[in-house]
């Protein structure tokens, strides 16, 4: 059982109100910072414990708030990135329905670090129900002394608001998350400047996904220092994972980043293996946009060592036999499922999602869609393949934001991995509309050059 | 004073200039001018915010700076980067670049109509020039082009959302030309389009500007829709007094009938800048009323890129066919010409008081009728 840190009291009966939250030892770490830290000590302790960015890059966090400006006279902000729309990845929710106390917490320590007097959770639309959770959270702790103005006597005031976006995928990027704030179109601005520099109404501004701030919790409660030592490596602390897919226990799962990717897969404590004795195929490990991986390649490295679940070790190998930690959307297929079908549903989503500022993204996401769709329905030529190997390469890294990237790492992977699947889908075509290719040779032991 | 006029060495394909602090690597290349400024089709230098969108003008920085002289890892859109002092850019030496445009080209044109033959925007459409420039020959792209609700915006700018490339341009100019902005974007992806919310017309006096800053011919002037091609056109300068705007504008003539008034444009086919130093926008009134030659003072002929087709065989001057000044007798050792017949004595048509070559350009019928009253 490894250790928990966010989920340890997340089934603690009636754990969403403020009273039994405060009994099982809730809002210390505001006490503490407040009324025993500098904000320069709590930004120093973050950075000390290595706490890296929940919602996909993997930023250190100490090391985005010490970045921030701080102009004389212009007000700074913290903005709570809620708006997790990431197919596949579903943490933010369960965080944020069962133990939305935790964010607040987390968000009045974070914004008392920063000087942020008006802090903003930009919430995912779709999440109607989780709004007036937080909303109710806000106002219990606002009852209670936690928020608003002089808190605890610290003279710090903090006001949270939560406001809903609409439905876009896009305003998950930070820049169009400010602009949508904002109440403009959720169009990504172009960088430099940096949100640290010029945010939100040109102010100052930090972005941190949820799970960061709630992780800022703990942090405080234990030490930088202390934290630093769950974990390997520079991946610190806990990570909370959502696994779907053909598993047998789909669900939230926080983890230390120590166990390996085949335990957490087969071991009963998490996903419980794959229903009806299948074989692993393929796994997405951290969301939609993250390269996705064979059997072969998700359990070993290519240099043959044991993946485990942490930022380094899911990404060795780089994107040629590696993948990325990204938002913790682990998405798992088995043998029964097509790649083609599943690349050509994430490309129709990163076509409809595009925001349309850039041209590669614009244009290339929709012609990637349509030569998926011709390749999966036995429409498909071979040059098709190299098409769209061609297109993802002219998407990538050409665009204002990461969501081209997004959209060409999948169809890049799964070329990359799974090119057979694809040229049997164009040289079958009728036999593909009936069958699947299978398990094939993707989950066999790969060769490992020695030395 | 002196430190903001700090100045930064900057190397373009290997052309060292300095420039100004806070100068986009765009306009220290376009300083130095030809293959070296990278084609920009959103950005817009007189509009505030613009640019970064199209990604035509990508370029590779092989050094960072001075002090930090790594390379950016990855292309940047030189319209929105600054330069810094020591930096080296590669534009056309750069393959990565070439590729990378290439594709963006190729983008571009993509769900574009390729419509030109009945496009009001050819032979000075940003986008031909582009596409001519640094595309491939062929499309790999073999599905249906996208098509939009056509939407009526008033009666003087005709939309073909088909021909839009989504540069935002015209967003901005609306933004911050007019009070009041009436267009924007809606929808997102490649179903994004521009239009009014709901089935508005522009109405702005300085609205008709959106046309000169459109680079393709999504936008264009409905007062002279399928009336000319502007290679045949010949462009002048003129002014008039005009109460909204400066004033200063290109009349496109054939011969003493103006087809249409636009802003003056520069070599980078953006408004030039009035004597004031302002933008040279022009008011609709000026734009869409004016079609008289009497309703201007003209300045004479406008000097066009001798690339451009427009300055095709045209008129005197800098650019164009030489006219030339030396006489027949000069030439021919003091000889007249040997008349062997008198056109006007055989002629009904031409007229003798009437010099043809004192005329620029084609003879008009009017040049006959009016010497004839």
């Amino acid at each position: 059982m490894s250790k928990k840190l966010l989920l340890e009291k997340a089934h603690v009966e009636g754990i969403r109100y403020f009273d039994v939250y405060r009994r099982e030892g809730g809002y210390r770490s505001v006490e503490k910072a407040l009324k025993e830290m500098s904000p320069e000590a709590i930004v120093e302790e973050v950075k000390k414990s290595g706490l890296r960015g929940r919602g996909g890059a993997g930023f250190p966090a100490g090391m985005k708030w010490s970045f921030i400006a701080k102009p004389e006279g212009v007000p700074r902000h913290l903005v709570c990135n809620a708006d997790e729309s990431e197919p596949g990845t579903f943490k933010d929710r369960y965080l944020m329905e069962f133990i939305p106390h935790l964010l607040i917490e987390g968000l009045i320590v974070s914004s008392f670090a920063l000087g942020s007097n008006d802090t903003y959770i930009y919430i995912r639309g779709e999440y109607a129900w989780i709004v007036d959770i937080l909303e109710q959270a806000i106002t219990e702790a606002k009852n209670n002394g936690f928020l608003g103005k002089n808190i605890l006597g610290s003279g710090f005031d903090c006001d949270i608001h939560v406001q809903r976006g609409a439905g876009a995928y896009i305003c998950g990027e930070e820049t169009a998350l400010i602009e949508s704030l904002e109440g403009k179109r959720g169009n990504p601005r172009i960088k430099p400047p940096f949100p640290a520099v010029k945010g939100v109404w040109d102010r100052p501004t930090v972005v941190n996904n949820v799970e960061t701030l709630a992780a800022v919790v703990p942090i405080i409660n234990m030490g930088g220092d202390e934290y630093a030592k769950i974990g390997v490596g520079r991946s610190t602390g806990t990570k909370l994972i959502s696994a779907c897919g053909n598993i047998n226990k789909p669900g939230v799962y926080e983890i230390d980043m120590t166990i390996s990717v085949e335990e957490f897969i087969y071991s009963d404590e998490y996903c419980g293996g794959i229903p009806n004795g299948k074989k692993l195929k393929a796994c997405i490990p951290g969301g939609s946009s993250v390269p996705i991986l064979p059997a072969n390649l998700l359990l070993k490295t290519a240099k043959g060592e044991t993946r485990y679940m942490n930022y380094e070790s899911l990404a060795d190998g780089g994107f040629a036999s590696g993948s990325m930690m990204g938002s913790g959307g682990f998405i798992v297929l088995d043998e029964d499922q097509c790649v083609v079908r599943h690349t050509l549903s994430l490309a129709r989503f990163y076509r409809h999602e595009s925001c349309g500022q850039c041209s590669p993204c614009r244009e290339g996401t929709g012609w990637m869609e349509k030569i998926l769709k011709n390749i999966e329905y036995g429409n498909g030529k071979m040059s098709d393949i190299d098409l769209l190997w061609d297109i993802q390469r002219k998407i990538e890294g050409n665009t204002i934001c990461p969501l081209g990237d997004a959209a060409a790492w999948p169809v890049a992977a799964a070329i990359r991995h799974f090119r057979d699947e694809f040229e049997w889908h164009v040289l079958n075509p009728e036999e593909s509309q009936e069958r699947n290719y299978g398990l094939a040779h993707y989950a066999d032991p790969i060769h490992v050059p020695v030395g | 004073m002196s430190d903001q006029q700090q100045l930064f060495k900057v190397t373009i394909d290997n052309i060292t200039i300095e420039v100004p602090a806070g100068t986009t690597i765009l306009n220290a290349a376009r300083k130095i001018g030809g293959d070296v400024a990278p084609p920009a089709m959103c950005y817009y230098s007189k509009l505030e915010g613009s640019g970064g969108k199209c990604r035509t003008c990508l370029v590779e920085v092989s050094k960072g700076s001075e002090k930090d002289p790594r390379p950016m890892p990855k292309l940047v859109a030189s319209c929105r980067t600054t330069v810094m002092d020591g930096m080296e850019v590669k534009n056309i030496t750069s393959e990565k670049v070439l590729d990378a445009r290439a594709g963006v080209v190729e983008f571009l044109l993509l769900n574009h109509p390729l419509d030109c033959p009945i496009c009001d925007q050819a032979g000075e459409c940003h986008l031909q020039d582009l596409s001519y420039e640094h595309g491939k020959e062929g499309t790999r792209y073999e599905f249906q082009r996208r098509t939009f609700k056509k939407h009526d915006i008033g009666p003087y700018i005709q939309l073909h959302m088909t021909r839009c490339i989504l540069c935002y341009r015209c967003v901005f100019t609306a933004d911050q030309l007019t009070k009041k902005r009436e267009h924007g974007v809606l929808d997102r992806g490649d179903h994004a389009e521009i239009a009014t919310f709901i089935e508005k017309s522009l109405e702005n006096d300085f609205i008709g500007n959106v046309i000169d800053v459109c680079p393709v011919g999504a936008l264009t002037d409905k007062t002279f829709r399928f009336k000319n091609r502007v290679w045949f056109l010949k462009p002048v300068d003129a002014h008039r007094d005009c109460p909204t705007c400066s004033g200063r504008v290109t009349l496109w003539n054939r011969g003493d009938e103006v087809f249409r008034v636009t802003a003056r444009k520069d070599e980078w086919g953006e408004v030039e800048d009035t004597p004031d130093g302002k933008p040279g926008w022009i008011c609709n009134t000026c734009r869409f009323e004016k079609k008289k030659t009497s309703d201007w003072v003209i300045e004479g002929p406008r000097l066009i890129n001798r690339h451009s087709v427009i300055s095709q065989g045209h008129y005197a001057g800098k650019v164009g066919t030489h006219m030339p000044t030396e006489t027949f007798e000069a030439v021919n050792d003091g000889r007249k010409p040997k008349l062997l017949m008198d056109i006007h004595s055989v002629s009904e048509v031409n007229k003798p008081e009437v010099q043809l070559s004192l005329i620029d350009g084609p003879a008009h019928s009017k040049v006959f009728n009016q010497n004839n009253d």
